[in-house]
């Protein structure tokens, strides 16, 4: 089995048989975390180039550490600032590094698209880790990983997606991931943060947060970043926790069985209180397992590939 | 030189003319329309155009030359050598250059450099100083330098209170405000604001930052009594403002740029820098609402918004692209394409938009296909089907979405000022 594109720039158009592929082989790497020596030599001889031209923590590492234990050799190029600000464009330093004969690249981009892009431009496996408000592939996999690994199945899962939908490539990535493994999709949140045409996408639109609760197996709940936009489209962060954040006393009104996702970096007191993320029903830090399991994955199945 | 363009269809739907004759012009004037001597046949080069199309000289009232400034992505000569090569005779360049024409000097450098050239230039003034809004630019003397036209274009003129002294102003000498119209509160996207927006996770631009502005220049317009043009118009609601002000005989008149009318939003799924454009590519709704426009006389003109940029400037992030396209070359085939041969417009109202009424907007003289007046034709045929390849532009610039598109109709050859060019070659008539 392989996989259908030598990319995984998102999962927009995504065939099931692919997903369905990588959350297999996220399975089989997920047990090989669990070994006293959790290295296999899958990608021996792969070199990897991890760009990431925006501020990443959790992402990198996990990248990172899914690439040492399938011993592939890593080069990482991190920076803050577009190329373009810097006086090169972005292909010239695209080139540069691709003279110095990478395999794949894993990219992190402030500016959608940019995946694709070095599609065009290079000869290298890409894998988009995150580009501006567009997908961040291998997060919405991870989740709906560690969702199957819950449930046991995705299909037919009341699954909503909490926050600002429309500054986050995560809800985008969720939605057209778990729409084609045949879940139902909701998004939840205030009327500004929810983006235009959504619903034409076969998911369901909510305001009301005690719904949200109600009617869901599962909800996924996003930072509010207010480092980007979202400063302007909710008056203040004590309104939003009091109408959107998720908090023990609205679980247990609620759902009492509701699963709790979130992809981190978390602010307690906004959309969630301390108490639901430490608490019984999220399943956050398997997240964060699982989504090295996930990159293995996924660059097994790219870096392995026949080109 | 004497040439003879040989059983032609002569059409100019503003004299009412569609017959077919030999057409023999003599020192770049027409002399003689049928009933030639054989002395005149013997003497004179004979192009056999029969059944092809001779039209009043094309028009382009939105080119952007770049120079001064940036002679990297277009210089006037390039420039017109794509307007010749695309069907054109006669453009008008804006002022978004650097220095920007805000004053006589750069009007005449423009036309100075444009002299010698088979393609007329006219210069568009900036209408406020350095394009920023905030105060007038010397429009009279810009005016009388030989500017045709006032414009911010890139963006708005900001300021209502002076938007409307500018309209004020420009009523003296009658010449049109045109207006890049775009709300830039709502504009600071990348593309179209919609479901495809939504999917590609690119920030976006709402119609209704093209629409506000839009209504309000129309009720300046109405107000000062002056003249306004909305270039590129790109959403339905603006098609419909538009032509419910030409109902209250409001003085505007509206253009439309072949992108507009044949590209949806949809183009951008490959995340390709050349579908980015100001105004962003919108729906096959607000393209529908474009067509009707064109058809019923509310868009009363088609322009390209030719915009040369680099391929060093196109191929970076797309957020971070320069908007525009090139577009003087493949015009003409576009509104051929989409418009005629898919029965939206016919041949007559085709030529009413790229020839008649963008000098009608900028009060300048349509040519006449009549002996005795100088000739300034283009020869066009309708059904020649090509392919696009940029490689092949007289455009220092490539940046086309539409290159390896196939179109039907193209510009063969254009005459004007004693000059023609005819299978890529200039030459004296």
């Amino acid at each position: 089995m392989a996989l259908s594109s030598r990319h995984l720039l998102g999962l927009y158009g995504v065939p099931k048989e692919d997903i369905q592929l990588i959350l297999d082989t996220a399975t089989t790497f997920r047990e090989v975390l669990e070994r006293p020596i959790k290295k296999v030599p899958t990608l021996q001889g792969k070199t990897i180039v991890n760009l990431f031209y925006e501020n990443s923590t959790r992402t990198r590492i996990s990248f990172e550490l899914a690439q040492k234990r399938l011993s592939a050799d890593t080069i990482n190029f991190s920076t803050s600032t577009s190329s373009t600000k810097k006086g090169e464009t972005f292909k010239d330093t695209v080139r540069n590094i691709e003279a110095m004969k990478v395999d794949m690249i894993v990219v992190r981009h402030q500016s959608a698209g940019v995946p694709h892009f070095l599609t065009r431009i290079t000869k290298a496996n890409i894998i988009n880790a995150g580009d501006g408000l567009h997908e961040h592939p291998t997060q919405a996999l991870l989740d709906m990983y560690s969702i199957r690994e819950k449930f046991g199945t995705l299909k037919g899962l009341n699954i909503c997606i909490v926050g600002d939908i429309a500054h986050s490539r995560v809800a985008m990535s969720n939605i057209f991931g778990l729409k084609t493994m045949g879940a139902n999709v909701s998004v939840c949140g205030p009327s500004t943060m929810i983006p235009m045409g959504i619903e034409s996408l076969g998911v369901k639109v909510l305001n009301d947060i005690d719904k949200a609760i109600a009617n869901n197996d599962v909800l996924n709940v996003l930072r509010i970043q207010l480092e980007r936009d979202a400063g302007r489209r909710i008056p203040t962060t004590r309104e939003y926790h009091n109408y959107f954040g998720i908090t023990t006393e609205r679980i247990e009104r609620n759902n009492k069985n509701i699963v709790i996702l979130h992809p981190g970096p978390i602010n307690r007191g906004v959309e969630i209180s301390s108490e639901v993320a430490d608490g019984p029903y999220q399943i956050i830090l398997d997240q964060v397992t699982n989504g090295v399991a996930i990159r293995m994955a996924v660059l097994y199945l790219l870096g392995t590939m026949v080109n | 030189m004497k040439i003879i363009l040989k059983q032609v269809i002569l059409f100019n739907p503003y004299q009412k003319l569609n017959e077919k004759n030999d057409l023999l012009i003599e020192d770049g004037i027409i002399k003689k329309i049928g009933g030639l001597t054989d002395e005149e046949w013997k003497s004179s080069k004979i192009f056999d155009f029969e059944n092809k199309y001779c039209v009043p000289g094309l028009f382009d009232m939105h080119v952007h030359l770049r120079e001064p400034g940036r002679e990297d992505e277009e210089t006037i000569e390039t420039g017109c050598n794509a307007a010749a090569a695309g069907g054109f005779t006669e453009i008008a360049c804006m002022p978004n250059t650097n220095p920007c024409i805000e004053n006589a000097e750069v009007v005449r450098f423009i036309k100075d450099k444009a002299q010698h050239h088979l393609v007329e230039v006219y210069p568009i003034g900036a209408a406020t100083v350095e394009r920023k809004g905030e105060a007038l630019s010397p429009m009279y003397e810009l005016f009388e330098a030989g500017a045709v036209a006032f414009s911010d274009d890139g963006n708005a003129i900001k300021n209502a209170g002076i938007l409307r002294h500018a309209l004020e102003y420009s009523k003296m000498f009658d010449a049109p405000i045109i207006e890049h119209c775009e709300d830039e509160s709502l504009s600071n996207g990348a593309m179209n604001e919609g479901v495809v927006s939504t999917i590609l996770g690119l920030p976006a631009i709402p119609n209704i930052a093209e629409d506000l502005i839009v209504i309000r220049d129309i009720l300046m317009a109405e107000f000062t009594g002056a003249k306004v043009h909305i270039a590129h118009v790109s959403s339905k609601n603006a098609v419909e403002f538009i032509r419910q002000a030409k109902k209250k005989n409001i003085k505007v008149t509206a253009e439309v740029t072949p992108h507009h009318f044949t590209l949806t939003d949809e183009s951008l799924k490959t995340y390709d820098t050349n579908f980015k454009m100001s105004p962003p590519l919108r729906t096959q709704e607000d393209i529908d609402a474009i067509i009707e426009g064109l058809k019923d006389g509310t868009i009363d003109c088609i322009a390209s918004d030719h915009a040369p940029h680099s391929i060093e400037e196109k191929e970076m992030e797309f957020i971070f692209a320069p908007n525009g396209i090139i577009g003087l070359e493949t015009q003409l085939g576009l509104a051929l394409s989409e418009l005629v041969h898919k029965k939206h417009l016919s041949f007559s109202q085709l030529i009413e938009k790229l020839s008649i009424n963008p000098r009608k907007i900028l009060n300048l003289p349509v040519p006449l296909i009549k002996t005795g007046e100088k000739a300034n034709l283009t020869i066009i045929d309708p059904d020649l089907i090509w392919t696009v390849d940029v490689s092949k532009f007289k455009s220092k610039s490539k940046n086309s979405p539409f290159d390896k598109r196939l179109l039907t109709g193209k510009s063969l050859a254009v005459i004007n000022k004693g000059k023609m060019f005819f299978e890529d070659k200039f030459f004296d008539i």
